[in-house]
């Protein structure tokens, strides 16, 4: 167990259960590369409507000419080859309302996933994606005659757009950085969800996204809507198959609770270790609104994710719980922005990162709190766990505060898992992985509570896979 | 087969010093073995050696549990092969309770795809807590964790007890424990003796041997057992001091 054995035994972020794929059969393909013809072959097999089309368009411009923010971020960004990158891959189909009409071979994906099964126990809705579209999507039928609307974003979009247009593209806008400006120009499946006034879902909703093909995009675009006194639980999952070549994702996420609603947004992310995983999430609350992200980031090349909430309106709450567990050759870059714009709002943020081997975790966190604000919390906490003395991890917290009886409460720790630590527990029968993987639950625990249940078990279940994984 | 714990002609070293000088010591099972000697004299490396610690040199030498040789063995097959090491510095894991660390180190035990029975276990550990006057409540506690010297020693012999070792070392338990304690982990002890089962206790002072009434008393000295004898020899070395081993012991070892 010395920091070097510990080091060479360090972990195959695959956790076997995602890495497998199917033969590459597809009915539209964009091809290699990214230009205006990529776009408008995007826009042709969608049938965008004109809009759409011009927004794609102005958002491959401002992606063009921003360049990679490799001035503060991890310089791997440059080994992103947008030339030898798929944008769009779809078998053509209308998302299926029964699994029965799934394609065979992304029906097996999906049940090896589990997905089917979670559906039935305790899911109000599933869309499952594969590659750029949605296979299969459905509700539970008491939602649909409450009047939820959940359906990919091109339908939301075309079908709906009185609905979506007026957000869209609003919490997080296309030049907000350059990969929200790739998945403004790109964008393909996703989630689109409305919930009328007063409608609280009991269950959570979910999406699963399924990379399968090799040399490709994954640019789903999500926008949820609550209504003033609504409530929603929105739970994705992600993984795909580990390939030699690099697969992008880079997903835009937009919420909007409106008067005293709640969003909470759950991820489960599991990506394969060529993944590129740069997602924008935003959450926009209300007066007496909520949104929750509760983001965990397992696996992956390089993670840069941020979740946000701006507190527009009074007595609004944000907050970010997160988790992120970086291995061998793996860089998680997270953290949590926090725009407080109205008095009396109050966000708290709890990240926790795992480092392993070389694995690199960075907490990024921003709070911002203007002069003229009154009565305004933030409580930030972000805890490092290091397993051998090579992990790194770096914080960079920037908080801005002024104002009245504003307070903002900054904790950070950094530990370790000895190698005292894994004798002693192996001394009691436990092996190097269980050791491990006990003290990075220990590390998560308090934090975990927090979720909702069957989300925590899957999350422990992962952690035990990458960390039983990571010792011969 | 032997039945015995046997050490023979063990020599270890750290960072090039020798720590443990040609030791040998059989404690066959049955019986309780008590090791004393004075700080620095090297029973915690004894202990954490026949542990599978890989920080220590092993130069030369066997240690035999059931006469199979565990050096070289990693520390859970160790655990399995049944000898338990009750720490003198218990390490503190965060976040892990001690109902779901015991349970896990049981589950270990199990094969492939056998589950631990919930109801059994719990009823298990609350009555050897019960037994050891340990607070039920602190099953939901971080391992150690903010626990005092008695308690953190307390939760090494529950441990003890719930994972049924052959071979039981005990490092300084004594150490850190009021005489109140004393008396509850002793009586726990106690109870778990059997012709099953041996122990090699190691301690500084001749009080534990007071409620732990050893069959043998080894005396240490410079890496290795320089004198044996029943457990009068425990009161002979508390009222003469570890001087006079010193005295009586260092031409020997020299
Ligand atoms: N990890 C270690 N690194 C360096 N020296 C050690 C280490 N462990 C023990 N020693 C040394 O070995 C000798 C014996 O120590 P130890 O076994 O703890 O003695 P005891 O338990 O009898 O007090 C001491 O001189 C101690 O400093
Ligand atoms: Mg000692």
């Amino acid at each position: 167990m010395s920091d070097t054995d510990l080091q060479d035994q360090a972990i195959q972020v695959d956790t076997e259960k995602g890495n497998f794929k199917y033969p590459e059969n597809y009915e539209f393909d964009a091809g290699l590369g990214l230009n205006e013809d990529t776009i408008k072959y995007i826009s042709d097999v969608k049938d965008d409507p004109d809009w759409v089309r011009e927004f794609r368009l102005n958002a491959l411009e401002v992606f063009q000419k921003k360049p990679m923010p490799t001035k503060w971020a991890d310089k791997d960004l440059e080994n992103i080859d947008f030339d030898k990158i798929r944008y769009y891959l779809s078998k053509g189909q209308q998302p299926a309302r029964s699994w029965d009409e799934v394609p065979d071979d992304v029906k097996e994906t999906f049940e090896r996933l589990g997905i089917p099964e979670q559906e039935r126990k305790f899911l109000a809705g599933v869309e499952a994606q594969f590659d750029s579209e949605a296979s299969y999507s459905r509700m539970k039928e008491d939602l649909e005659k409450d009047g939820v609307i959940f359906v990919g974003s091109s339908e939301g979009l075309a079908e709906y757009s009185e609905i979506f247009k007026p957000y869209f593209g609003k919490v997080i806008p296309t030049a907000d950085n350059k990969f929200s400006a790739l998945n403004s120009a790109a964008f393909s499946g996703g989630s689109f969800i409305y919930v009328p006034k007063g409608v609280k879902l009991k269950q959570p909703l979910q999406a699963y996204f399924r990379i399968n093909a090799e040399n490709f995009g994954q640019f789903e675009r999500t926008l949820i809507i609550a209504d003033e006194d609504s409530e929603i639980t929105y739970m994705e999952g992600c993984t795909a198959p580990k390939f030699e070549t690099t697969t992008l994702h880079s997903a835009v996420v937009e919420l909007v609770a409106l008067k005293n609603a709640k969003i909470q947004y759950i991820t489960v992310q599991n990506w394969s270790s060529n993944v590129f995983n740069l997602v924008t999430k935003r959450g926009m609350a209300d007066e007496g609104a909520e949104v929750k992200w509760i983001d965990c980031n397992i696996g992956s090349r390089l993670t840069m994710k941020y979740p946000g909430v701006v507190l527009k309106g009074k007595g609004a709450r944000g907050e970010v719980l997160s988790i992120a567990l970086a291995n061998e050759g793996q860089h998680q870059d997270t953290g949590a922005k926090m725009m407080h714009l109205a008095d009396n709002t109050t966000s708290n943020i709890i990240s926790k990162s795992i480092s392993i081997g070389k694995g690199r975790s960075t907490y990024r966190g921003q709070v911002h709190m203007p002069k003229h604000l009154k009565d305004c919390k933030n409580n930030t906490e972000c805890d490092a766990l290091l397993i051998n003395t090579n992990s790194r991890t770096d914080t960079y917290p920037a908080i801005t505060t002024r104002g009245q009886n504003n307070t903002v409460q900054h904790e950070a720790s950094v530990s370790k898992v000895s190698a005292e630590q894994i004798f002693y527990m192996m001394q009691r029968g436990l092996s190097e992985g269980e050791a491990m993987s006990l003290a990075v639950n220990g590390f998560v625990n308090e934090l975990m509570k927090a979720f909702p249940m069957e989300y925590s078990v899957e999350l422990k279940r992962l952690i035990d896979m990458e960390m039983e994984g990571s010792v011969g | 087969m032997k039945h015995s714990l046997e050490v023979k002609n063990l020599h270890v070293s750290i960072d090039g010093q020798a720590i443990l000088k040609d030791f040998n010591l059989t404690v066959p099972k049955g019986e309780v073995h008590a090791l004393m000697g004075p700080n620095g004299t090297g029973k915690s490396t004894l202990a954490k050696v026949m542990a599978g610690h890989e920080d220590y040199t092993v130069e030369s030498g066997e240690v035999l549990l059931d006469g199979v040789n565990i050096l070289g063995q990693e520390p859970d097959e160790i655990s399995h092969a049944g000898l338990f090491l009750a720490f003198q510095y218990p390490m503190e894991i965060p976040g892990v309770s001690i109902a779901n660390f015991i349970r896990a180190a049981k589950q270990a035990r199990l094969p492939e795809g056998e589950e631990i029975n919930a109801i059994e276990y719990y009823k298990d550990l609350y009555a050897k807590m019960d037994a050891l006057k340990m607070d039920r409540k602190f099953t939901a506690r971080s391992l150690n964790e903010g626990f005092s010297g008695g308690e953190k020693k307390r939760c090494e012999i529950l441990q003890m007890a719930m994972l049924d070792p052959k071979y039981c070392v005990m490092d300084e338990t004594d150490s850190g424990l009021d005489i109140d304690a004393l008396r509850i982990v002793s009586e726990g002890v106690n109870h778990m003796r059997s012709e099953h089962r041996a122990f090699l206790v190691i301690t500084h002072y001749q009080r534990l041997l007071d409620y732990i009434v050893p069959d043998v008393v080894h005396v240490m000295f410079d890496g290795r057992i320089v004198h044996s004898g029943d457990k009068e020899l425990a009161k002979e070395l508390e009222s003469k001091g570890y001087d006079w081993v010193k005295e009586a012991f260092a031409t020997a070892s020299a």
